[in-house]
């Protein structure tokens, strides 16, 4: 079956007209978050009041995504009125209902979150917490689908590419690669079987930001891969997505199925030349499967190892052909350069990084959720505005961007501005977008160590500085937390950190000595604190007993 | 891997098997090309929870890809096991937000109190304890997954009186 454009406005008009139809529209986010507090009984529990009340023609119960703000939940907002409900338990579900139309359960009330929402700027979460992530009908009255018609119809394959370059959108995977150069490589490959692959191996402990996508709003991510695929001339596509993240599988696996049997994917797309198909792949729990190279390898059934680059995989990737590669966070954001255009995305964030990103915020911070900011936000806007600053009156000591590859970026650089390059200065990496707070009760070393233990248990083992040197620097990190190490070991961690760093073939090597680095930097004294005076101010370490020191 | 009987025994030919069939059809899907075979140890552990050296043959066999290299891929993913889990699971996320927010304290207080490392079944096979790299519930922080159900702002006491409920149920009649 094919779509046409009527079909699918029609679509659009029929869903638009049914949600205006209720008075009351209560959103009960069903994201893996609020899920495991139990929102799945709160919805049970809603729809059956309902029921008994019988108001279900003017009042709509919608499981939604993510709502944003993680840390209250089971999270539900009620619309038009604008509430939103943290904490609600069954219980409070008369309470709620009964309160319809006039003023809210003061109870349960998140009250005003203003500083939480209006400093954020949606574009790849604009549809998580509105639509329901299992109702294809749902994403198609926001415009979904509208992109990939006047992409098929309006442009050609290069015009896409053109409007990917023109908007600066860079990979958001973490190293920043620019996806309209990415694109254009692919493209340009000599014509023949090519390839799209969406990476959801989103490995960096401490990052949820694609699982909320790919649980909030599927669709938006089938959309842009098809996009891409139009633009550099590939006919499949493969997600490659996390074993660990069933619910994300689940919603994915639903998306791909309704976008086939509307004709969304498929052959001749809106009666155009252009067929597409996308399949799901599974992970199996390796972090050095996010490399590029890694992940083509575990597609194709064989172990996750990188190899060399060049030849890089838009000439030679999945079964020897030509592969784009991007992040769901990127292909999310292509539907949005399509509809209004590559200058509208240049537009917003700072001169080298456009356009907004999402970072999971968690740790020792009162908001914990998910945002969209643009690019050169403050961290301290992230961290005291967003995120409402440290809990329990205690003092803020870093914050960690970038997980495993990534640095802790201490107070000092708090007003530094958020984008690719800045980061980089202070020594820490975009990163896919994890940013935990850490507070005074973080030892510097023992986190160094965390991602150390990390890193060296993840390392594919190919290379040796990688396999050896993250071992090695482990246990020169553990002898220092254990208050067992010289002077002279600080010399030795900072140059095997420097070796590891140059020599590694992957970037897990190359950048697994970052955590280091970026608290020997900004917090030495926390080092030789554990050396000279055998103290862990934080109280993390436990130093051995003296007898036993070498 | 002291449950196999010999290394020469043939392939088992368990196609009557119910839960052999989710597997064939997996390899079905792909054509029974090597490719298939992350996909198919997934179907594989899936059916019986774990993967054992006679699974691994017969998959080897079936996609015929040399078993040295299904057991490299088997063992080179941490999502595979090759143990069987015992009658609870108790999951501790160890991922960057869950170890700031104390879930190292939370393992050690389990381990302390059923005698049992990471990874490892209790031996009386009622709890099996594992750690997790992330689960992405960050905002939920410490967070862990109780028989297939994640709950998250845990404390050692809280997580100690789950699994001591488990236990308890079972010592009833």
């Amino acid at each position: 079956m094919t779509m046409t454009l009527e079909e699918l406005q029609s679509i659009a008009r029929i869903e638009q007209d049914r949600q205006q139809g209720y008075a009351h529209r209560i959103h009960v986010c069903i994201a893996a978050g609020c899920l495991s507090c139990q929102s799945g009984s709160v919805m049970e529990a809603l729809e059956k009041e309902i029921g008994r009340r019988g108001i279900e023609h003017w009042c709509q119960v919608k499981g939604v995504g993510c709502l944003g703000l993680c840390k209250g939940g089971p999270l539900i907002a009620v619309e038009p009125a604008g509430i939103l409900y943290h904490s609600v338990q069954v219980g409070d579900v008369t309470d709620i209902l009964d309160a319809l139309g006039g003023n809210s359960v003061p109870r349960i009330d998140a009250g005003n979150q203003a500083y939480f929402f209006e400093r954020q700027q949606k574009i790849v979460l604009e549809n998580c917490g509105r639509i329901d992530p299992e109702r294809i009908e749902d994403y198609i009255a926001t415009d979904g689908y509208a992109a990939l018609y006047r992409a098929l119809r309006d442009m050609t394959p290069r015009e896409v590419v053109d409007q990917v370059v023109a908007s600066g959108l860079r990979g958001r995977g973490g190293a920043g690669f620019p996806t309209g150069l990415k694109w254009t490589a692919v493209a340009k490959a000599p014509e023949g079987d090519k390839y799209v692959i969406c990476n959801a191996d989103e490995g960096d402990p401490g990052a949820f930001m694609d699982r909320s996508v790919l649980e909030s709003d599927p669709q938006r991510v089938i959309e842009g891969m098809t996009i891409a695929g139009y633009a550099v001339g590939a006919n499949r596509g493969y997600i490659y997505v996390r074993a660990e993240y069933p619910l994300a599988v689940k919603r994915l696996r639903t998306a791909i199925a309704q976008a086939e049997r509307l004709g969304l994917l498929g052959k001749d797309i809106f009666n155009s030349p252009f067929s597409f198909d996308i399949k799901v792949r599974l992970g199996a729990g390796a972090f050095v499967c996010g490399e590029e190279t890694a992940l083509i390898a575990s597609i194709e059934g064989r172990l996750g190892r990188p190899r060399p680059r060049p030849p890089f995989p838009a000439e030679f990737g999945l079964w020897g052909r030509p592969t784009l590669i991007n992040n769901v966070e990127t292909f999310a954001n292509v539907r949005s350069i399509v509809l209004k255009g590559g200058d509208w995305f240049a537009g917003i964030g700072t001169a080298k990084s456009k356009g907004t990103k999402v970072f999971a915020l968690a740790g020792r911070v009162c908001n914990t959720g998910l945002i969209e900011v643009p690019m050169g936000t403050s961290l301290r806007e992230i961290v005291f505005d967003i995120g409402g600053g440290i809990p329990e009156g205690r003092r803020f000591k870093a914050v960690q961007t970038g997980g495993p590859s990534g640095g802790c970026i201490p107070e000092a650089h708090l007003d530094m501005p958020v984008d690719y390059e800045s980061l980089a200065q202070v020594g820490s990496i975009m990163g896919s977008g994890g940013m935990i707070v850490m507070d005074e009760s973080a030892c510097m070393v023992d986190v160094a160590k965390f991602f150390i233990e990390f890193c060296m248990s993840e390392s594919c083992g190919k290379c040796a500085p990688c396999r050896v040197g993250t071992a090695q620097i482990h246990q020169l990190l553990s002898k220092i937390s254990r208050g067992d190490a010289g002077p002279e070991d600080l010399t030795l961690l900072e140059a095997l950190c420097d070796l590891v760093r140059h020599t590694s073939l992957c970037g897990l090597g190359q950048t697994a000595p970052n955590p280091v680095l970026s608290t020997l930097r900004y917090f030495r004294d926390e080092y030789t604190a554990h050396i000279a005076e055998r103290t862990c101010s934080a109280g993390a370490c436990r130093m051995a007993v003296p007898e036993e020191a070498l | 891997m002291s449950t196999v009987s010999s290394p020469l025994a043939p392939s088992p030919k368990p196609a009557e098997d119910r839960r052999w069939r989710m597997v064939n059809r997996t390899m079905r899907l792909h054509g029974h090309k090597p490719h298939a075979l992350i996909e198919t140890l997934h179907a594989v552990q899936e059916s019986f929870g774990y993967l054992d050296l006679d699974s691994l043959r017969y998959v080897a066999a079936a996609l015929q890809v040399p078993l040295s290299r299904v057991f490299a891929v088997a063992t080179f993913y941490h999502y595979f096991s090759m143990k069987p889990l015992g009658d609870h699971t108790c999951v501790i996320c160890m991922g960057t937000a869950c170890y700031i927010g104390g879930a190292a304290g939370i393992l050690e207080k389990v381990q302390d109190a059923y005698q049992v490392a990471p990874g490892e079944t209790t031996a009386d096979n009622r709890l099996s304890l594992v750690t997790a790299r992330c689960l992405g519930s960050c905002g939920l922080a410490p967070a862990g997954v109780f028989d297939g159900k994640v709950a998250g702002k845990l404390s050692p006491e809280g997580v100690l009186e789950k699994l001591g409920r488990w236990t308890h149920h079972d010592d009833d009649p």
